[in-house]
């Protein structure tokens, strides 16, 4: 690794300096697909965890009839770091998929650069309601496919079929303990948000 | 890693002393806080202390210290919120300048990246 944080007592990672510009992008996916797991191989501080807490309505939208019963919930939610250049660091947010966390999803994503879909290709439809969430947030995302060692393995053109992957999107086979693999992933969902953005101005 | 010693004692809708929303423009979870050297009053609570203390030898982004003093996000930006106002600490936004994503900072993204192979 070419960029180490400051060590510092009890481990805390502080930042290199105060003038850093800081991106953040999603990493999610359904519970156990390698969240964590990829936001490890490439964070430069130990996992770090929220614990969010969260309201939510438990009865249905449209129900006037009642008053709505809301329940708290926590949900953990875990963070890495990385130092891409020397003044610019990304943060990795990894949300959990299910759409009750869609409020929390919403405050984690908003102002990121796009999300990291993780899919699993033994439960791929488990991805399904995640991809669809991401899309209602009109967040660019990119689909890893963490590759299990005991997961039967696809070729892309299978998976993005069943997957349903506008072609644009891009989908990338990895191992989220591989560091290699993973900031492929990274590459593969920054060069995609590139594309989403507007394109450049002509110098007038 | 392993996580810190036990639970706080004291509960997050106490840290924020009762009230429901923090006093001026809420800190995003990404802000950089940093420990200003205006001493510490009496009236400083005690986790508005821990916060200080944690930031004493260097930055970090709200989500940090919410992770490192196991307090939710929405307390930490209470208590900074309150600690900028009183001057202890200044809070800067995550991205300094535009302010939003744009193509250059994707572009410096990306060549980082690379650069990480």
């Amino acid at each position: 690794m070419d960029s180490v944080p400051s060590t510092d007592r009890g481990g805390i990672g502080y930042l290199p300096s105060a003038a850093e510009t800081l991106m953040k992008l999603v990493v999610t996916g359904p519970f156990g697909v390698g969240k964590t797991t990829l936001i490890r191989t490439l964070s430069e501080i130990p996992t770090l965890h929220t614990e969010e807490a969260m309201t939510q309505s438990s009865t249905g939208l449209d129900d006037t009839a009642g008053l709505p019963e809301k329940t708290t919930t926590t949900v953990a939610v875990d963070f890495g770091r990385l130092t891409v250049q020397d003044d610019l660091v990304l943060y990795m947010f990894g949300t959990p998929g299910q759409e009750r966390f869609f409020p929390l999803w919403e405050d984690i994503a908003r102002g990121a650069l796009g999300a990291l879909v993780i899919v699993d290709t033994r439960r791929l439809e488990d991805s399904f309601a995640v991809m669809d969430m991401v899309e209602e947030q009109g967040l660019p995302y990119a689909v890893a496919v963490n590759r299990f060692p005991d997961a039967p393995a696809h070729a892309d053109e299978v998976l993005r079929k069943h997957l349903d992957l506008d072609p644009r999107t891009p989908l990338v086979q990895c191992d989220a303990r591989e560091r290699r693999g993973s900031i492929d992933a990274l590459i593969a969902l920054a060069e995609h948000a590139l594309t989403c953005l507007p394109a450049p101005q002509e110098s007038s | 890693m392993t996580p810190g010693p036990g639970r706080r004692l004291i509960p997050a809708y106490l840290v924020t002393g009762g009230r429901s929303a923090p006093t001026g423009p809420a800190l995003d979870r990404l802000a950089v806080l940093l420990r200003t050297d205006s001493a510490l009053g009496p009236e400083t609570g005690s986790e508005q202390r821990r916060l200080c203390e944690l930031l004493e030898p260097g930055a970090l982004t709200v989500v940090e210290c919410a992770a490192h003093l196991e307090l939710p996000v929405s307390a930490t930006v209470f208590l900074a919120t309150d600690l900028v106002a009183a001057g202890h600490l200044h809070a800067r936004p995550p991205i300094p300048s535009a302010g939003e994503i744009d193509r250059s900072l994707v572009e410096r993204l990306l060549v980082g990246l690379r650069s990480l192979h």
